[in-house]
């Protein structure tokens, strides 16, 4: 007798799936709407061949792209898998056109509903092949957009030192205002990306989830011991919250410089050098009461600025929005826990200092942190 | 002038199988178009629709079309003048619009264009439509008529399930067309109601003229010298933006690109050319290597623009094109609109001149 009540419910849920699909209502209603159809372009490559395009289709049936459209004309086309595409899967077309550099052109798939799906190339640009000297040439552009400045930021460290506690306050507060800035900025950016996603990959929802996530994770772990992070342990979780954005902002280079959409002049380079060496005084903040070792400085350097290599190199190599929506949503979490670490470690600061005007100074340390981002970004946005 | 042969007028798609042999049978036009074959087009650099088309399943074939003369059933009325009776009608159904893309059509006996009607100016012209769609549609035929035949919203309008017949005599000669008036307008033209229709002139009315009047009338020993072809200029919105994604003669995009159209070089081409592009306000006609005469809406018998390779035409607007390639290399010839668009979007085309 009780077995019945543990089989119950899977038996139900298998009858009624099988109902479903005998005697389905939408037969039933005796509608006979087209399918739902939805095609994303998630790479395009172009080179001497012509132009090749991975597209992901999102439909409720299988979707057959029958013609091709390039600039307004019809094209011969390869596709592989030459098949339908089912709903997630991925084929890659490959057109014969004669692309003409630096200038846009005007993709349009035709499917055999003779609905459209638009896709524009803004510049048209040589897709960087994978060889070495562009992984390196990646790479460097990699290391100017992250390692550099947070580690020239880091060198700060003996300034700081020298500080009172007053001072010591204002930095942390303006580390703050500094992180609350990456928190939006990269949260703008995931949301931006997630929308070149397939929809079925909820690519907006998938930057929330993550960064809820990868939040409450991070706490737990930095308090397992029962009391919240400081010191060096603390400098660490913001660098690999920084190190988190710094991927999202080689990712965006990366795949900005390769599609053309950015021209990285050496006005842009000094713009990120100077943007991102604050990052580099937050992360030595909560070290300025102990000793620093040149092992600590480096690997902490390391964690937060390296990830914008791996960024630039997936961005300009092999770049697909749905899971570069994932990592920027990861990114915010981890931001936003460092931003909870820290805005407690600065309470229990002034709070043991019996400071007097400590919202004050935390109030100005923030703002500063803030508008030095802003002012910074400015020389950056694109 | 011999028309008391017999003809048949069948209802549905049965007309278009009788009138391509009747086409063959009567006119002689232009030598018989083959169905296309699967080589791939030459000339066109890639830039192509690609796959092919089963005409068969489609219901009309577009190199058919270019010579299906629909005579309809000939009686001759108590008065001595020649009745042709034809059935006619509205089919809501799919079509291949380019190979792969289907399309939601509305038609005129299940082809797109519909069925070519062809008469001798001062026949009487007897046609009864049935509607088999589920909206409203009409027959409004460019020609002279009365108020009360004129097929628009209220005046012959056939609803779903209903027959209603439309009766008139055959004038001004000339090239002219018949589509639907029903409300939406545009949407019942552009989804695919209209076809030809072609009123041969009278030589006894026009003595002055005689031998070409004479040489424009179907089944004349003057006529079968000629290779006559219809081209009707369409295009198909398939994604419904108001603007097209395909353009063809005859709907099908490269059709006549994929397998050109083969021409004697020493008989004379006359082209009944009809434009009915909804969206874009003028189509063009433009001829490789070559020049025509130019019989805005044919109603003349002398051109009206001479030694011309580009006509333009407006929605609506029609015409005859004669020319002849005699003397010229055997070879390829293409003609496209003169709208680059047009040309990339589908409508490319070729002669394959034969010596």
């Amino acid at each position: 007798m009780k077995v019945w009540r543990w089989l119950l419910p899977p038996i139900l849920l298998a009858g009624v799936i099988a109902l479903l699909f005998t005697v389905s209502p939408v037969r039933l209603l005796n509608l006979n709407a087209p399918p739902l159809e939805s095609l994303q372009v998630e790479r395009t490559i172009l080179n001497t061949e012509g132009i090749t395009l991975q597209v992901r289709a999102a439909g409720s049936e299988p979707m057959q792209i029958a013609q091709v459209q390039i600039d307004g004309a019809y094209w011969a086309f390869d596709q592989q898998p030459p098949t339908p595409i089912s709903r997630l899967s991925t084929a890659t077309l490959t057109v014969p056109y004669p692309w003409v550099e630096g200038e846009a052109h005007h993709i349009r798939f035709l499917t055999n509903t003779g609905m459209t799906f638009d896709h524009i190339i803004d510049v048209a640009l040589a897709t960087p092949k994978f060889s070495t000297s562009t992984v390196l040439a990646y790479g460097w552009l990699g290391l100017y957009v992250g390692l550099v400045p947070v580690g020239l930021g880091m060198l700060c460290y003996p300034y700081l030192k020298v500080l009172g506690q007053r001072g010591l306050s204002f930095i942390l507060a303006l580390t703050l205002g500094m992180l609350a800035f990456l928190l939006i900025d990269t949260l703008q950016e995931g949301l931006e990306l997630a929308r070149d996603a397939a929809i079925a990959f909820q690519g907006q929802a998938l930057v929330w989830f993550s960064a809820g996530v990868a939040c409450l994770a991070l706490i737990a772990i930095g308090r397992r011991q029962g009391k919240s992070p400081e010191g060096h342990t603390l400098s660490t979780y913001m660098a690999l919250g920084i190190g988190l954005h710094n991927f999202g902002e080689g990712l965006a280079i990366g795949t900005a410089f390769a599609l053309g959409e950015l021209a990285l002049g050496s006005f842009l380079i000094v713009g990120f050098t100077l943007h991102n060496l604050t990052e580099g005084l937050g992360i030595v903040a909560p070290l300025l009461k102990q000793k620093l070792r040149w092992i600590e400085f480096v690997s902490l350097a390391a964690l937060a600025g390296l990830p914008a290599v791996a960024g630039v190199w997936i961005g300009a190599f092999a770049f697909s929005p749905q899971w570069a929506a994932l990592f920027l949503g990861l990114g915010a979490g981890a931001i936003l826990q460092v931003i909870i670490e820290v805005g407690r470690y600065l309470q229990r600061k002034i709070r043991q200092a019996q400071q007097a005007n400590g919202s004050g100074v935390s109030l100005a340390g923030s703002t500063t942190g803030l508008a030095i981002m802003y002012g910074t970004a400015l020389l950056v946005k694109f | 002038m011999d028309l008391n042969v017999q003809r048949r007028s069948l209802i549905g798609a049965g007309l278009l199988s009788a009138g391509a042999w009747l086409g063959q049978r009567f006119s002689q036009g232009a030598i018989a178009q083959e169905p296309a074959s699967g080589t791939a087009p030459p000339h066109t650099g890639g830039m192509t629709t690609i796959g092919e088309i089963n005409h068969e399943n489609n219901g009309f074939d577009p190199y058919a079309l270019l010579t299906e003369w629909n005579t309809g059933k000939v009686s001759t009325l108590p008065g001595g003048q020649r009745l042709r009776e034809y059935d006619i009608a509205a089919i809501e159904r799919e079509i291949e619009v380019a190979p792969g893309v289907f399309y939601p059509a509305w038609t005129y006996n299940g082809q797109v264009p519909g069925p070519t009607i062809r008469a001798t100016e001062g026949d009487r012209i007897r046609i009864r439509f049935t509607n088999q769609g589920e909206h409203m549609h009409t027959l409004h035929f460019h020609g002279m008529h009365g108020a009360r035949q004129d097929g628009i919203p209220g005046v012959l309008e056939a609803a779903p399930g209903q027959s209603v017949t439309y009766e008139f005599e055959a004038k001004p000669f000339g090239c002219h067309l018949y589509h639907c008036h029903s409300m939406p307008f545009k949407r019942h033209l552009h989804k695919g109601l209209y076809g030809a229709f072609i009123i041969d002139p009278d030589p006894s009315q026009h003595p002055e003229q005689a031998e070409a009047a004479k040489s424009r009338v179907l089944g004349t020993a003057e006529n079968q010298r000629w290779q006559e072809l219809l081209m009707v200029m369409n295009a198909f919105d398939t994604n419904f933006d108001e603007e097209n994604e395909v353009y063809a003669i005859n709907s099908i995009p490269h059709a006549f690109m994929k397998k050109p159209i083969r021409i004697e070089r020493d008989r004379p081409v006359r082209i009944y050319l009809i434009n009915v592009t909804e969206f874009d306000p003028i189509n063009s006609f433009h001829l490789h290597a070559n020049f025509f005469d130019y019989y805005d809406h044919g109603t003349t018998l002398t051109p009206t623009s001479r030694t011309i390779d580009t006509v333009m035409q407006c929605q609506g607007q029609r015409g005859i094109l004669e020319f002849s390639f005699a003397d010229f290399e055997p070879g390829l010839y293409m003609f496209h609109p003169h709208q680059a668009e047009f040309v990339e979007l589908g409508w490319m085309s070729a002669f394959e001149v034969v010596a």
